[in-house]
């Protein structure tokens, strides 16, 4: 059914794997496509708590796919539907996990920013080189790097084309953790799985009001986490949560 | 003349410096040919490395003739030397230095910069730089404190007063001495017992002891326990294991 990714699922996880190997995981068009469709297919399913974005030990993704970028027209890439991919995968409720090793360049590091964590091997390397063919970052790079590592850094990274290496990367706040590569894929599925047991309702409030965060001022951002935190208060999953708490038992979420 | 030699023996890969008449004083291919070989030792057949020097010496440092009468950038230079010293710290095996004769300069860099250092009771090591009104370069401000503590270090990068092998062993600088007559020997003694070792393992060791270079103890406790969980995979630690109860030597695969 999908040419460029593999899509499986663990537990509570749904996992995509980037599967173009050969081009170290170049984000194409179709593979994006395939891949908001995948994602959005986990989205619906209630058996799914949390997503799992990865690629290989060598690659996460080395950027957009060059070759079909020479080719394609500015007519083109305005009808948008690259951007529209992005948008599906932001838009996403359930948290998303980025298990990153190897190359996390350009478009590679921009989808595992999109994500909500993320997990790093210790060969991950990450970087915004864009500008060398020209172009700047158009996957959101310039904004979430920014927002996450401040404009200094951001500035060289985007500018000049520096590296990070996963170190530089978690010393920064770009990644959660660094674990050995040959366990990253695990450890993120591990993680990814205790989010999945979360209660769906709150897991998805608290995502939303995170996110926001970003956008906000503090007065906002305070009035937003009120609504968010009623609506959870109003919630089946908070009565079963505090009865559980005081039962000394683990709690049954019904995501309502 | 080629000036690196490779040889592959069972599991050992010797890597050799060959300008012998100028004490293998390190030129710009020199480095570059090792960097290479370096990757190359990356391949599961290499199991330990072993860095030496043709001829009278280890080596003499960087190569002066080679830029005489022009203006080089250092900094630009460098980078083959921070090639060089990756390669070192990043290969997951372990790497000896056997040093006979001099190790001066960054000829004592790159012998830092290994796992293991071997010296035969000739050797005399020297940081050199400072006589010529340069510092150390090639990782020695890293790896030198770190073996010695800063006031030794700054001693011996300032003073580069020239060590004997059984002083440089005396400060922790080089792990053994052995007589001269027998230093070849004991070269390929340690290195042919190493390749018979958990070479997985022993990559893990040696990722686990670079991190804590830069780690807090709870950093390291996590990175260590999950470090643990991928040798605790290997097929040689269940060998090991098996071993253990068999009250029997282990046959270590390296993987």
């Amino acid at each position: 059914m999908y040419e460029n990714i593999l899509v499986e699922i663990h537990g509570a996880v749904g996992l995509v794997r980037l599967n173009r190997p050969k081009q170290l995981n170049a984000l194409n068009s179709a593979t994006l496509r395939e891949l908001a469709t995948a994602i959005v297919a986990f989205e619906q399913d209630a058996a799914i708590g949390a997503i799992v974005i990865t690629g290989n030990e060598r690659a996460f993704a080395a950027g957009a796919d060059i070759a079909e970028f020479q080719q394609t027209s500015l007519a083109e890439l305005m009808k948008g539907l690259r951007a529209d991919q992005y948008e599906v995968l932001r838009k996403v409720r359930k948290p998303l996990v980025a298990a990153v090793s190897g190359f996390a360049y350009g478009g590679g590091c921009e989808l595992a920013m999109l994500c909500d964590l993320i997990v790093a091997s210790d060969t991950a390397k990450f970087a915004q080189p864009e500008i060398n063919l020209g172009i700047i970052p158009g996957g959101g790079g310039t904004q979430r790097l920014t927002r996450q590592v401040g404009k200094y850094l951001a500035m060289e990274v985007i500018l000049a084309g520096r590296v990070l290496s996963a170190w530089e990367a978690l010393q920064h706040g770009l990644v959660n953790r660094v674990v050995p590569v040959e366990l990253y894929l695990e450890e993120a599925l591990e993680l990814a799985q205790t989010l999945a047991e979360r209660a769906p309702l709150a897991a998805r409030l608290a995502k939303d009001a995170v996110l926001r965060a970003q956008d906000m001022s503090l007065e906002h951002g305070l009035g937003l986490e009120r609504s968010n935190f009623l609506v959870a208060f109003g919630s089946e999953d908070k009565q079963e949560g505090t009865t559980a708490f005081l039962e000394k038992r683990k709690p049954q979420w019904k995501g309502r | 003349m080629e000036v690196l030699l490779r040889e592959q023996n069972n599991g050992v890969l010797t890597l050799t410096l060959n300008r012998p008449e100028a004490i293998n004083a390190l030129t710009t291919e020199m480095l570059r040919e090792l960097s290479k070989a370096l990757k190359e030792a990356a391949a599961p057949e290499v199991r330990v490395v072993v860095l030496r020097g043709a001829g009278r010496g280890f080596c003499s440092g960087q190569d002066l003739r080679e830029f005489e009468g022009q203006r080089i950038s250092y900094k630009n230079h460098l980078r083959n030397y921070r090639s060089v010293v990756e390669g070192l710290a990043g290969l997951e095996k372990p790497v000896i230095a056997a040093i006979h004769g001099a190790a001066a300069g960054a000829g004592l860099s790159l012998a830092l910069a290994c796992d293991l250092r071997i010296a035969s009771t000739d050797a005399v090591l020297t940081t050199g730089f400072s006589r010529i009104g340069l510092i150390p370069d090639a990782g020695m401000n890293y790896h030198l404190p770190r073996m010695v503590g800063y006031a030794k270090a700054f001693e011996l990068e300032v003073l580069s007063e020239r060590l004997k092998a059984e002083e440089a062993l005396a400060l922790g600088l080089v792990n053994r001495v052995v007589p001269a007559e027998s230093f070849a020997e004991e070269v390929a003694r340690l290195a042919g017992e190493l390749a018979l070792g958990p070479t997985k393992t022993y990559g893990l060791i040696k990722r686990a002891l670079r991190r804590s270079a830069g780690a807090s103890l709870e950093e390291m406790l996590e990175y260590e326990a999950l470090l643990q969980e991928v040798a605790g995979r290997t097929e040689d630690h269940q060998e090991g294991v098996l071993a253990f109860y068999e009250k029997r030597p282990p046959r270590f695969q390296g993987r």
